[in-house]
């Protein structure tokens, strides 16, 4: 079984925190570290970002953490180089999240390959659609016993998630309102309803709500509803100050509050 | 149905596909299950069949160029794209795209745009229509193409810098994405090429096509026969030359070619000659052949004309170079610019610096005297006039 299917196993009912940072941002070599440091604040699980080029579902502060990352020299072959040691320090389920090119360039059964040799348990790739999954990848996958994630939206019909419930095999990835990465998301009615839509639609798969949650109160509404929350842009914004690897602590303490572990 | 046109799945051979996030799934789901239906409508064919006509001008002529006949050693034929409304062949595709829109219930147009071109034919038939538009245009790109900017503000749409990455076409083309991400109902957006997922590239070729449907009416009454022995045209994205040849890809004995911008030389790093510099893979939501590291980061590319400085080209582009049955061929920057003068001098029409890349290739084959060779003249050159005077030092 793999790493994400245990954590969901061993901590069903409690409330779960992911960090998304960008490999090679700030430092080219910071990808090791920041995954420890997560560990130790009591992150649950993490994702990886291997930067791209062209992120068109990133707004504005992953892209500059993107595009940073690959003046400093990140690229895919680095990345796997710098994972290698990986499970050596870090226990919690790691995923990788990016764009389809960079994975098809690298090639996807190669890819698959790296990720099972360095340990890493999943892939979320936002613009690889379902039905070139199911027709040209899927085996590959599962070959490796590599999970890949699956987004929905608000506007997600219920078919389309039953399908994407049957497919997936870690968790469903809940974009939490019509919006890029990084902004905030505002409690509403809306909101509120979507989540409660799916919820009751009672999905084989766990729920981890991403897009906008940036703090307590977002980390705790989205957790009403699911089994996890991620938050992305909030943290990497903290990485423009020099002292982030002080400051997780304080930060994980902040976004996770009354519901720690 | 056409070997060449898309399957049922999306695709071309290996190309083509919707590479999308989920978040703009809805949008494109409802395109493809309706694209065809609405452009098939009475009602449709009509008003785009005399907005053609009437506002656009179409159809345009299919001028025997005379000299240029003499020179090259066969009958030049020059589609007069640039003699359109808004001065390239960019409004046919714009014009079809609002008229659905309209029927899609959408109350907001985004578009990206490069040299301007796209841009401008998008905000014009906004105006027409009474529908608010945004126009995505890169940071560089607006400084390069201040004319054009200053027409789509005229005709009262927003013209948005894209300041992300290189900040010209490619990112205009992704901040555009990003736009209606975040704006997923009622906004349409209208894409200026033969690009993006599964169903763009067939509807835009599609609205492209009247080019070639004329072509064959015209060459008929002047030739007697419908087809040329070869049929010319730039590509960028590809759209005017997929137009130039949606009609003539089952008339094997037409010779297709299609002229990619070398930029500085195809071996300078300066160039944008996709289908020599580019791989396999994917870029703005279809998988074509672009530009790109060996890492999968898209390179950007450089030409002279800001038309033809795009990565990719689109996924019907791709197919028909990967199985050969059309020719893709490189002009550089010079030999484009030489072409543009020798076409002003010997037949007083100034061609836009793109189209000056298909009227190059003349320079490089040998042709029977009874050749009627047929040249896409997409754009006129007014916007271009800077770069030639700054070129020929005039």
């Amino acid at each position: 079984m793999n790493r994400i299917k245990q954590l969901f196993n061993n901590k069903a009912g409690k409330k779960m925190l992911s960090i998304y940072f960008t490999a090679g941002y700030p430092r080219i070599d910071s990808t090791i570290e920041l995954a420890k440091t997560l560990e130790t604040a009591g992150v649950d699980f993490l994702e990886i970002g291997f930067p791209y080029s062209d992120p068109v579902a990133d707004g504005p502060v992953i892209q500059h953490s993107s595009e940073e990352a690959l003046k400093n020299g990140m690229s895919l072959d680095l990345l796997f180089q710098q994972l290698k040691e990986l499970r050596q320090h870090v226990q919690i389920p790691v995923l990788l999240m990016g764009y389809v090119n960079p994975m098809l360039q690298y090639g996807v059964e190669r890819f698959c390959k790296s990720c099972a040799e360095v340990g890493v348990d999943g892939v979320i790739v936002p613009d690889l659609p379902m039905y070139e999954y199911e027709e040209l990848y899927q085996d590959v996958f599962r070959k490796y016993n590599i999970s890949n994630i699956f987004l929905i939206t608000p506007q997600t019909s219920e078919a389309r998630i039953r399908k994407i419930d049957e497919l997936s095999t870690g968790f469903i990835y809940m974009v939490s309102s019509f919006a890029t990465t990084g902004k905030n998301l505002t409690v509403s009615e809306q909101t509120t309803a979507y989540f409660e839509r799916i919820k009751a639609l009672n999905l084989h798969n766990p729920l981890v709500v991403g897009f906008g949650i940036a703090d307590q109160a977002s980390f705790d509404h989205a957790l009403t509803y699911a089994d996890a929350a991620i938050v992305g842009s909030a943290f990497v914004r903290l990485l423009d100050q020099e002292d982030y690897l002080e400051q997780i602590p304080s930060f994980v303490e902040r976004i996770k509050g009354s519901v720690a572990v | 149905m056409s070997n060449y046109q898309v399957n049922e799945k999306g695709y071309y051979g290996d190309f083509g596909g919707a590479y999308i996030p989920e978040m703009m799934f809805p949008n494109i789901e409802e395109l493809r299950l309706r694209y065809m239906e609405i452009i098939n409508e009475d009602s449709f064919k009509k008003e785009f069949e005399q907005l053609l006509r009437d506002y656009v001008g179409r159809p345009s002529p299919l001028y025997l160029a005379k000299r240029f006949s003499e020179k090259y050693g066969a009958n030049i034929f020059l589609k007069r794209e640039d003699l359109n409304h808004t001065g390239a062949h960019k409004v046919n595709n714009t014009i079809g795209q609002i008229l659905l829109a309209k029927r899609l219930g959408k109350k907001r147009i985004i578009a990206e745009t490069g040299a301007g071109q796209h841009g401008v034919a998008t905000a014009t038939v906004c105006a027409l229509m009474g529908i608010k538009c945004v126009v995505y245009m890169g940071e560089i790109d607006i400084q390069r193409q201040a004319p054009n900017v200053a027409r789509m503000k005229m005709m009262g749409a927003e013209v948005r810098p894209a300041s992300s990455g290189s900040k010209t076409l490619k990112d205009a083309t992704n901040e555009a994405m990003r736009d209606w991400i975040n704006n997923p109902v009622d906004t349409h957006y209208i894409i200026g090429s033969v690009v993006g997922p599964h169903p763009y590239p067939d509807m835009v070729a599609r609205f492209q096509s009247v080019i070639s449907a004329e072509t064959r009416k015209q060459l008929l009454e002047k030739t007697g026969r419908e087809t040329p022995d070869y049929a010319i045209a730039c590509v960028g994205g590809g759209s005017n030359a997929i137009g130039m040849f949606y009609h003539f890809l089952d008339d094997e004995a037409v010779q297709l070619i299609a002229a990619e911008a070398a930029g500085k030389g195809v071996d300078s790093g300066h160039s944008a000659a996709t289908s020599v510099l580019g791989q396999e893979g994917v870029l703005h939501g279809s998988r074509t052949i672009l530009m790109q590291t060996t890492d999968g980061q898209v390179i950007e590319p450089y030409s002279i004309s800001a038309g033809l400085d795009y990565p990719g080209i689109g996924p019907q582009h791709a197919f028909l170079h990967k199985i050969g049955r059309a020719k893709y061929v490189s002009i550089t920057d010079d030999e484009a610019m030489q072409a543009g003068l020798l076409l002003t001098r010997m037949e007083g029409i100034i061609p836009a610096v793109e189209s000056a890349h298909a009227l190059a290739q003349l320079e490089k084959m040998s042709f029977k005297p009874s050749d009627n060779v047929v040249v896409c003249l997409s754009g006129r050159g007014d916007k271009d006039l800077d770069n030639y005077m700054k070129y020929f030092n005039f």
